[in-house]
């Protein structure tokens, strides 16, 4: 059982007030709050032992080195990959999501076909049109069904020789479907095919292994699971990584250098041009520990708690519609009521203190779909409770009422 | 009445309001009182780009003096778009380019300039003192 009242101690800034009213942060499926244990370790580390990695022989460099290459190992003993050099810091999902899109740049030729699904954020959709366009290959789309699922039936129809790579997100941003990931990747790889699963949504709710999963990339971002923003990770499989060329040039990727040729440095190395991110690595680690010791289950068991009693409120709200009915989904409710624009009612839900996301949430392929202009979302982390989603609701009747 | 006029009676009817509530009804009410744009005006080329909400404007001169139509698909941007017309409407080119906008600030609705909202406030204002700049260009 998850002591929600104790957890929310851990978190300062839900102490504080918006426009005059208690914060009720419900916009989690865009960046997380942060623990006062992670905010520590930043702390920490810019007043004790702030030094560049890996090269230094002074006492703060190693012990700054240790302390990041520490937070490799805990994050490959989450995702249970099987070496520390298969997890590759990165700026974030995006990031992560290029650097691979890149490296397939030199692999792929005209008639290679890419699928990626109609429940894409824009990160997951510009890259691999920029790659489709520097090689000739073209990309497929899964579609997907009114509930917001993919459909797979579709799925298995785009599947062939010439597809060499899918790109799926775990959970969708926008509606809050979990994809069936582990079919995709089964389905994929009978044809040979690369699998890369964007886990910048599913990472704050679920621990996934991806050994058990056999994914040859999963991508996600520290701030969506407590961490800082500016951080994140790719998972590859050793014997892809080591196929892909380096993103960037630079530091720390480069083994040696003369104007003649340059050897790159070994994995993670090869993909960590330039001064990394240490105090975010380092604190991304930390971020792990902090969610692991509340326990993934028990998020996930208060979570879909927190998203059947979001759900049930909103339903008795006239006229209000939920996009995303998927039976599998996280603790994302997006929604509209009657005609009313979803940026009216963020903007009042504002004044009275209530933080959640308005707009197309960067898939505009989804709301083209639905033939909306966007939606209000709502997103629960294990820090909300049931009482905050009641205030939510008077405060999304009293906007309602304003503004119809 | 001088933009400066206009701007003054605003601020004057703000100042009666004790609350948010009553500020942002009264700007939802502004909103559905909007005198809407012609259909035909509302294309792609008069939306007003980096607003969350559409925003479409029209501007048109008449005796050396501009008129501003507009509509958008979110109610409070209407609110918005409706003071800043009232501000900016039946005045001259010039007077609009060398308006300033600190009013704004006055009427507790500081929160809509920052550059984060996505209502667009900032890019409203800017694309009205465009069709300014271009009338003015035209009078010489």
């Amino acid at each position: 059982m998850l002591d929600v009242q104790n957890i929310r101690k851990d978190f300062p800034i839900l102490n504080r007030t918006v426009n005059g009213k208690p914060l009720i942060y419900f916009d989690n499926a865009a960046t997380s709050q942060t623990p006062q244990q992670v905010i520590d370790v930043i702390v920490d580390y810019y007043t004790n032992y702030n030094a560049n990695i890996h090269r230094g022989v002074h006492s703060l460099s190693q012990e700054a080195t240790d302390a990041y290459e520490q937070a490799r190992i805990k994050i490959q003993k989450h995702f249970n990959a099987k070496h520390p050099h298969e997890i590759i810091y990165t700026s974030g999902t995006t990031h992560s999501i290029n650097l691979v899109a890149n490296g397939f740049s030199s692999l792929l030729k005209k008639g290679d076909e890419i699928i990626v699904s109609a429940l894409e954020h824009h990160s997951n959709i510009v890259p691999w049109q920029m790659l489709c366009e520097r090689t000739g290959a073209s990309l497929k789309v899964i579609p997907m069904n009114e509930n917001g699922e993919l459909m797979l039936s579709a799925f298995d129809a785009l599947l062939n020789d010439n597809t060499k790579l899918v790109f799926v997100n775990h959970i969708s941003n926008a509606l809050g479907t979990i994809n069936p990931i582990e079919y995709i990747i089964d389905e994929a790889h009978k044809v040979n095919a690369a699998v890369l699963v964007d886990g910048a949504q599913s990472c704050p709710h679920i621990k996934p292994d991806v050994q058990a999963l056999d994914v040859d990339f999963y991508v996600c971002s520290a701030h969506k699971l407590c961490g800082p923003t500016g951080v994140g990770m790719l998972y590859g499989k050793e014997e892809w990584l080591n196929k892909l060329p380096p993103y960037q040039g630079g530091g720390e990727m480069i083994a040696e250098v003369s104007f003649e040729k340059t050897t790159y440095a070994a994995l993670p190395h090869k993909f960590e041009a330039g001064t990394p991110n240490i105090c975010g690595g380092i604190a991304f680690g930390a971020a792990i520990d902090y969610m692991n010791a509340i326990g993934f289950d028990n998020i996930a068991q208060y979570e879909h708690e927190l998203l059947e009693y979001g759900t049930e409120q909103l339903q008795k709200i006239d006229g209000l519609k939920i996009y995303g009915t998927a039976k599998e989904k996280t603790s994302v409710i997006s929604f509209n009521v009657g005609n009313i624009h979803p940026y009216d009612i963020g903007t009042i839900l504002d004044k009275m203190g209530i933080a959640v996301r308005t707009g197309h949430h960067c898939a505009q392929p989804i709301m083209d779909f639905y033939n909306i202009p966007g939606t209000v979302r709502a997103s629960f982390m294990f820090y909300n409770t049931k009482e905050e989603i009641d205030s939510f609701i008077s405060a999304l009747k009293k906007a309602i009422m304003m503004l119809s | 009445m001088t933009i400066e006029e206009v701007q003054n009676e605003i601020i004057d009817e703000f100042s009666m309001f004790e609350d948010w509530e009553e500020r942002y009804q009264y700007m939802i009410d502004l909103g559905k009182d909007l005198p809407l744009i012609e259909d035909k005006y509302k294309t792609e080329d008069n939306i007003i780009k980096g607003c969350q909400s559409k925003v479409w404007v029209h501007a048109n001169m008449q005796d050396d003096k501009v008129n501003f139509t507009a509509d958008s698909d979110a109610i409070i941007t209407k609110g918005i778009i409706a003071i800043l017309i009232r501000v900016f409407s039946n005045q001259h080119p010039k007077d609009i380019l060398e308006a300033n906008t600190d009013f704004i600030d006055q009427i507790g609705l500081k929160e809509h300039l920052s550059p984060t909202r996505a209502n667009g406030l900032v890019s409203m204002i800017k694309q009205l003192k465009l069709y300014a700049i271009a009338y003015q260009t035209q009078l010489g």
